[in-house]
């Protein structure tokens, strides 16, 4: 594979859900080492958007592409595009009794390495991990996602995404929910992980997260379409202004 | 990696137990079932006067009683296309080495002389009718513990097994039970004296081998007070094309203050139909726990029962049960309360797929005057796609106000957003269903001993094959 085009591309992206088209021809694209937000409004996209990226069935793709390092992806599924290197922090992750993260995640990190990785080396680097999101060694035997409270399971998505360390890493409204004090432990979380091999797309409605998360790009999503870019500062922006002249651009056109 | 997977397990095939062994027996009965039939397994057997009696008194009231119209449908056995005793061979194998080599060689692919070299005390091992191997650890003998198979209990141990054999399950309990009592063959007697326990759990392996044999293994377990013992029982068998028959009976005194554990896994094939009759009395103080896994077969019902019989008793029932296409699990328990301040708990955790059918069938009864009694129920069930089915049948019989009986029941589907979540993380398809499917039953599997929760998730593997799509 060539490495000319090492970024994560979409083009032209329609979506459909339940028959109802809500990509409207999107495009982005993603380098590596640059973290890329995009908001929006609800009902505008967003979350249509991280999921399809992760290729989740309900969501048909009409139109476009996604390209990961020159790989159209779309015609994979969920966990072959994992294998290609991306990650999908869930807005709601979902719990699996009776299956504790560790096994989940020696599962997991085996399933997406060529090569499965010594137990001992796994061990330590799960206790790394979990030392950097500030979670104690008891978190490894809870079954995944069962009675986690809502900043456990946020920090628990970032756990994942530093154990099977993704080439782009789509955070779906991980700020949701969370108080401010769990709000810095996940940002410090995925801070920590960010450098030049990573590229992240963080979905976001307000812009509390990037105070903590410091974006390269903001785009705003609206109506199944980027409507404007630009730097930090139009995050910024927004949080003064709100969607409301977007909303009122898109039923006008 | 997920590719892998699916190879392997193909390469595994459907039923991993579903070889056989050309036949060679040194003595097999005429097909059906009569009074010259039962005469002649009780005289093949040398049998005292007393066990002839109980034999052909039980096959009256086989011939009397009604087939059971509820459960599972019963209609398409025919009993008298069954062969009702074999013998494998004409004396009991007394070491390894004596063995036939065939037999031996099933019982390698079953893995069972690996498993006596880890830990086991000694290994009852059936093969068709007759125990063929029989092998108890030395120190166990001294504690004065009895572990043989029921024949040789009834030859050697003749006023034990004629003082409680028949009397926790009566042959007129119900149609199977009395089936069994009129010709059965084989199973374990164990007997543990006061204050004896016993630290390694007692192996025995069960298995069909000839086209059409009913298998009617008969166990009887006697706790003295204070004793402990945990027996378990494995069961395999080879495919064949028609029906078989395996009905045994099973049956436990836990006198007071002792302590039993009984844990089965089942994996018969797919055409075996399996009804079994399973029960405890428990006196003051005693505690019972029946461990039962059920994968196999085309049809089981199997109600582990605990009889409460005095103050203090408990009973604790732990069912697991996977139903595959064409397969119907009719499994649960009966906690009967017939003394206050008795504890009974029942789990059950139930997986279907494809056209596989579970039932919950359970049973809580409190008598008049037993106060303070508690019983809690618990059946989960899971469905593994569109056509799978569950039901739930809980019986309360409560005719007590002075007690607490709790009941919860949960079904569940393995969700789209939970194979996608996992999915999202690398996972294949067949592993994240396995996973799924592993931690549904993790709760029932961490009371199994380690090999045994081994296979056990390694069976539920082999039947998540073909579970895709």
């Amino acid at each position: 594979m060539t490495e000319q085009n090492n970024e994560l591309i979409i083009r032209d992206l329609h979506v459909k859900v339940e028959n109802r088209e809500i990509l409207k021809g999107l495009n982005l694209r993603v380098e590596p080492g640059r973290v890329h937000a995009i908001m929006g409004p609800n009902g505008s996209g967003k979350s249509t958007l991280a999921y399809t990226l992760m290729g989740h069935p309900n969501y048909e793709v009409t139109q476009g592409e996604v390209l990961v390092n020159s790989r159209n992806v779309l015609e994979l599924p969920p966990n072959e595009r994992a294998k290609v290197g991306l990650f999908l922090a869930f807005q709601y992750p979902h719990s699996i009794p009776g299956v504790t993260m560790a096994n989940f995640l020696r599962t997991a990190v085996n399933s997406i390495n060529e090569k499965p990785m010594p137990p001992r080396e796994f061990r330590q680097k799960l206790r790394e991990k979990m030392a950097v999101l500030k979670m104690n060694d008891e978190f490894a035997g809870r079954y995944v996602n069962e009675g986690f409270s809502g900043g456990e399971k946020k920090r628990a998505e970032i756990l994942q995404m530093a154990m099977l360390e993704p080439k782009y890493a789509v955070l779906d409204e991980t700020d949701s929910g969370l108080d401010i004090d769990a709000l810095r432990i996940v940002a410090d979380g995925v801070n920590a992980l960010l450098g030049p091999q990573l590229g992240v797309l963080v979905i976001t409605h307000y812009q509390r997260l990037l105070n903590y998360i410091k974006p390269d790009f903001v785009h705003v999503l609206v109506n199944g379409r980027i409507v404007r870019e630009g730097g930090s500062e139009l995050a910024l922006e927004l949080e003064k202004s709100g969607y409301d002249e977007y909303l009122t651009d898109e039923s006008a056109a | 990696m997920a590719l892998d997977q699916q190879a392997r397990l193909n390469e595994l095939g459907d039923y991993k137990f579903g070889f056989n062994m050309p036949e060679n027996y040194a003595f097999k009965s005429k097909r059906g079932l009569d009074r010259d039939t039962v005469e002649e397994i009780s005289y093949m057997k040398g049998e005292p006067q007393w066990m002839r009696d109980f034999r052909l008194r039980a096959l009256r009231t086989f011939e009397k009683k009604p087939m059971p119209q509820w459960g599972g449908n019963l209609n398409e056995i025919d009993f008298q296309n069954i062969f009702y005793y074999i013998k494998p061979m004409e004396n009991q194998g007394r070491t390894w080495e004596d063995v036939p080599a065939d037999i031996k060689t099933t019982f390698d692919r079953l893995g069972i002389p690996e498993a006596e070299r880890k830990f086991l005390a000694g290994v009852g091992a059936q093969y068709e009718s007759e125990v063929v191997y029989h092998s108890l650890r030395e120190d166990l003998e001294k504690q004065g513990v009895i572990f043989k198979d029921m024949d040789s209990g009834l030859r050697e141990n003749p006023e034990l097994v004629q003082e409680y054999f028949g009397t926790v399950i009566p042959p007129a309990d119900n149609k199977l039970a009395a089936l069994n009592s009129a010709v059965w063959s084989g199973g374990s007697f164990v007997y543990v004296p006061a204050g004896v326990h016993v630290e390694v759990p007692l192996q025995a392996y069960f298995r069909i081998n000839a086209e059409n044999a009913g298998q009617f293994e008969r166990t009887l377990i006697i706790a003295e007070p204070g004793s402990y013992v945990h027996y378990v029982e494995g069961c395999t068998a080879p495919t064949y094309s028609s029906d078989s028959l395996h009905s045994a009976v099973v049956e436990i005194i836990v006198k007071e203050g002792a302590r039993v554990r009984y844990t089965t896994i089942q994996n018969w094939s797919k055409n075996v139909y399996n009804l079994v009759t399973k029960r405890t009395s428990v006196y003051r103080d005693g505690t019972m726990e029946w461990v039962d896994g059920n994968l196999g077969s085309k049809l089981t019902m199997k109600y582990p029962s605990c009889y409460l019989l005095e103050p203090g008793a408990k009973g604790e029932i732990l069912s697991v049960a996977f139903a595959g296409d064409g397969q119907h699990q009719d499994a649960g328990g009966k906690i009967v309360h017939a003394a206050p301040n008795t504890t009974g708990t029942i789990s059950s955790k139930s997986i279907s797929k494809g056209s596989g059918r579970t039932s919950y069938r359970g049973l809580v009864k409190i008598y008049p005057g037993m106060n303070g009694c508690k019983s809690h129920v618990n059946c989960d069930a899971l469905l593994l796609d569109d056509a799978s089915r569950s039901d739930t049948y809980p019986y309360m019989e409560i005719e007590e106000q002075d007690v607490a009986v709790t009941h919860e029941a949960t079904v569940s589907k393995i969700g789209e957003e939970q194979l996608f979540y996992l999915m999202s993380r690398g996972i294949g398809e067949i592993e994240a269903r396995a996973m799924i499917v592993r931690g549904f039953i993790e709760p029932i599997a961490t009371e199994l001993p380690m090999e045994y929760a081994i296979e056990l998730n390694r069976l539920i593997e082999l039947e998540m094959e073909g579970s895709v799509g």
